[in-house]
């Protein structure tokens, strides 16, 4: 699906709303990209567009009828039950990350998330003087053993059968118990009511713990591995917002991974092949990520020290693994 | 020694006055001094209600630390609760006789502070208005839910508890009322008769009620201990560094009851002086219950030994950056201050008789509440600044921590609630368990005619010899 606003650079997101008949929805499949310049456009009512349906059909329709397609989500069983036949698995190849954060900028536009909070965050490692620096970006691990989901007294967040960490914030009680326990600090809490320019952005969207918005106070949030955006085939924000193909995507029973670049691995073979490891491993959560260490780097690894302020912190500006 | 002027009758009328006194006036200091509570906990309401609408972002909680101020304070009160449990409980099983006047101020204390203690997490939550999810959805894997649990077992054990010792006295609350005429007869008269429960003083009601007590003593200390070791599991069944802990569970429970039994030593001293209680907790009392809170102590500085010692000879990277931070770094002052101004200092204090006369013990236990507090804090906010994952690029209020005025008031609030229903209960009802200092006066009173009687036996056998 082409349509989607998300990728337009003109957008404004002031005016996202819902496509309300399915018919035209699955006629804007089609009709793609075409329509984009429609959707950017101003909508003056009168203004007609024709419109293809699957079968072949044209169909006439004011401009001021038609809005963002946005698939409705799944129901909440739904969404606690995931995706049948799957175990998701995402890989970072750190050879290839120069740290531009674009991973980031992704996601934070797709979950109209505040700058602040990086569901997907990109962090300067330097483990030893005498090793090399590099960049990690660290999603969510979507553990197999998580420590989140056992202490959870509400059952808000969950493990689901696709191997996908989700919380439901229609449940969430916001005690927070969740975020004492994540060692990864991959959780989020809404602190305050959502700013009044993200809501407008995030308009009246259903709300779903597969699309973990619209967010709401007092609840956590964190990285969801953007299963709205599988469910329609496509590879969650970050992945394909990755310009230098260090990110795979996929499903570990059918053994296949890919990246932006559409290129699909051997998930087997890249993990063997790359001395595959996973962070933190001694802890024993069993992340469902997995990181190929920064040899050969394809880019200038960060200065060593970098990002250091000088300033007495509690721990260097640098990271270090405590492995 | 005055025995012959000993008059067991008149005795016993002078204590059931003395204890009674107080709950028939009011005197404008009472007034002053709630009306401060209120205006305390009207201010931390305020705070709390601003907290409501507008979320916790109002207080200095951020995403690293998650938790601040109030899960501190929660471990405090309810630390502060094992008070009651170890003063009437364990003294009781051990019969120890000079426990008698002190056990009622401890278990209003148990039950005041777990009210308090109990609603921090309450307090803390982003969510207030979804708490029925806890019955609804709860998980009994939860260590939150082990924690609810547990604490309301023991805040209806600790009501009992409180409750069952107090039968008698609200009778002769009860008789006596009719006797003295007091302001707002018509309620107490109905409050006394209802909290009595038809008490008459019959041998089968004594009968069951010390039943009842033996198995309530019985029950309360395991229960007790269950709810200390399961506020540690919060902290314990994580994998963060400083928490993920073994020794959590019993380094909490002598933490409580270090800190609880010194709480037992203010109440004391502050309703002997204001109920002129001179006569019935004497320095003798002060003396050894001083000698339980050194026990305490000198546990309780075993238990941080362990706690730090160990890891810290061993420097493991991600718990060596915690401790650096508490032994070198931003919260060295603290922490050493911590340790050997409320732990060590308390030791040597207490040690001497001198240390243990009512002035010394009275500050020194105020010293070993506070630090109590402030090492509540100590194990809570650090670890949270120390994650397995650096801190980086992060907006400057996330990489600090300190209580703002928001948290502070209410936890002020929290705190004037329990000098006010401590101030509330003491003004209605007797804050030594009348019957049971009155037992101790007869026990004394029979040892004392048995010694004499003893003794005479010797001289008319000295004399005969």
């Amino acid at each position: 699906m082409q349509s989607n606003i998300e990728d337009d650079p003109k957008k404004n997101s002031g005016r996202r709303d819902f496509l309300r008949f399915g018919a035209i929805a699955a006629g804007l499949t089609i009709v793609g990209g075409g329509l984009q310049k429609v959707f950017s456009g101003e909508k003056e009512p009168g203004e007609k567009v024709k419109l293809l349906s699957p079968n072949g059909k044209v169909y006439e329709a004011d401009t001021s009828a038609l809005c963002e397609f946005r698939p409705t989500p799944v129901s909440n069983a739904e969404a606690r039950k995931g995706i049948e036949g799957k175990k998701f698995v995402m890989v970072f190849d750190l050879s290839k990350c120069d740290g531009c954060k674009k991973c980031t900028e992704a996601c934070q536009t797709m979950h109209y998330t505040e700058p602040d909070r990086e569901w997907i965050k990109v962090f300067t490692m330097h483990d030893a003087k005498a090793e090399a620096p590099y960049y990690l970006p660290k999603p969510c691990f979507h553990c197999d053993n998580p420590t989140c989901t056992k202490v959870c007294p509400v059952n808000a967040t969950f493990k689901r059968q696709d191997g996908i960490v989700l919380i439901d914030n229609e449940r969430c009680i916001g005690c927070r118990m969740c975020m004492a326990a994540c060692p990864y600090s991959t959780r989020f809490f809404n602190w305050s009511h959502p700013g009044s320019a993200q809501r407008a952005a995030v308009g009246n969207i259903t709300y779903s713990p597969e699309q973990s918005v619209p967010r709401r106070m007092g609840t956590v949030e964190k990285c969801d591995f953007c299963p709205d955006m599988i469910r329609q085939g496509k590879l969650p924000a970050c992945v394909s917002g990755c310009p230098m193909d260090v990110i795979y995507f996929g499903d570990q029973n059918e053994d296949a991974v890919t990246n932006s670049s559409g290129v699909t691995v051997k998930l087997s073979a890249l993990l063997e092949q790359n001395a595959a490891y996973r962070l933190l491993e001694e802890l024993g959560t069993e992340p469902r990520v997995y990181y190929l260490p920064p040899k050969n780097r394809k880019y200038p690894a960060p200065e060593a020290g970098a990002g250091e302020d000088g300033k007495p912190k509690k721990h260097s500006a640098m990271g270090s693994m405590p492995m | 020694m005055e025995n012959e002027k000993f008059d067991l009758k008149n005795e016993v009328e002078i204590l059931r006055e003395d204890c009674l006194r107080p709950t028939r006036t009011f005197g404008r200091s009472t007034q002053l001094w709630v009306g401060f509570l209120l205006i305390i906990i009207g201010w931390g309401l305020y705070c709390y209600i601003h907290q409501l609408r507008h979320g916790l972002g109002v207080t200095a909680m951020r995403n690293y630390v998650s938790w601040g101020l109030y899960i501190s304070t929660f471990v405090f009160f309810i630390g502060i609760s094992h008070s009651g449990t170890l003063v009437s409980a364990i003294l009781r099983i051990t019969k120890q006789e000079w426990r008698r006047p002190i056990t009622r101020s401890a278990e209003l204390l148990t039950f005041v502070s777990l009210c308090f203690g109990g609603i921090q997490p309450i307090i803390d939550l982003g969510r207030p208005d979804r708490i029925a999810n806890l019955v609804i959805f709860g998980r009994l894997q939860s260590p939150l839910i082990w924690d609810i649990i547990s604490i309301c077992t023991y805040f209806t054990g600790s009501t009992v508890f409180l409750f069952l010792p107090m039968i008698p006295d609200m009778a002769l609350c009860r008789d006596r009322l009719t006797v003295v005429d007091t302001r707002y007869k018509r309620f107490k008269k109905w409050l006394y008769t209802f909290l009595a429960i038809g008490w008459k003083g019959t041998k089968s009601q004594w009968h069951r009620l010390e039943t009842t007590m033996t198995i309530m003593t019985i029950i309360i200390i395991p229960v007790a201990v269950s709810v200390h070791t399961v506020v540690s599991y919060i902290f314990a069944m994580t994998l963060r560094p400083g928490w993920d802990s073994t020794l959590f569970g019993p380094y909490f429970v002598v933490g409580a009851l270090y800190s609880g039994s010194a709480c037992v030593i203010l109440g004391m001293a502050a309703f002997r002086k204001l109920y002129h209680l001179e006569k019935y907790i004497t320095p003798r009392h002060f003396d050894l219950i001083g000698k339980v809170v050194l026990a305490l102590t000198m546990v309780y500085a075993y238990m941080n030994l362990n706690e730090y010692w160990i890891p810290a000879y061993k420097m493991a990277t991600a718990e060596g950056h915690l401790l650096s931070d508490l032994f070198t770094g931003s919260y060295s002052k603290a922490f050493w201050t911590c340790q050997f101004g409320t732990v060590l200092l308390p030791i040597v204090v207490m040690a001497f008789p001198k240390g243990r006369k009512i002035t010394p013990l009275v500050i020194t236990c105020i010293i070993i509440a506070i630090g109590a507090w402030v090492k509540r804090y100590l194990i809570v906010v650090p670890t949270l600044l120390h994650p397995f994952m650096p801190i980086q690029e992060v907006p400057e209020s996330w990489s600090t921590y300190f209580p703002n005025y928001v948290e502070f008031s209410v936890t002020a609030a929290c705190l004037a609630g329990i000098f006010l229903i401590i101030t509330l209960f003491s003004k209605l009802f007797p804050m030594m368990a009348v019957w049971e200092v009155e037992e101790g006066i007869e026990i004394d009173h029979d040892t004392k005619v048995a010694v004499e009687l003893r003794e005479q036996r010797h001289v008319e056998e000295a004399k005969a010899s």
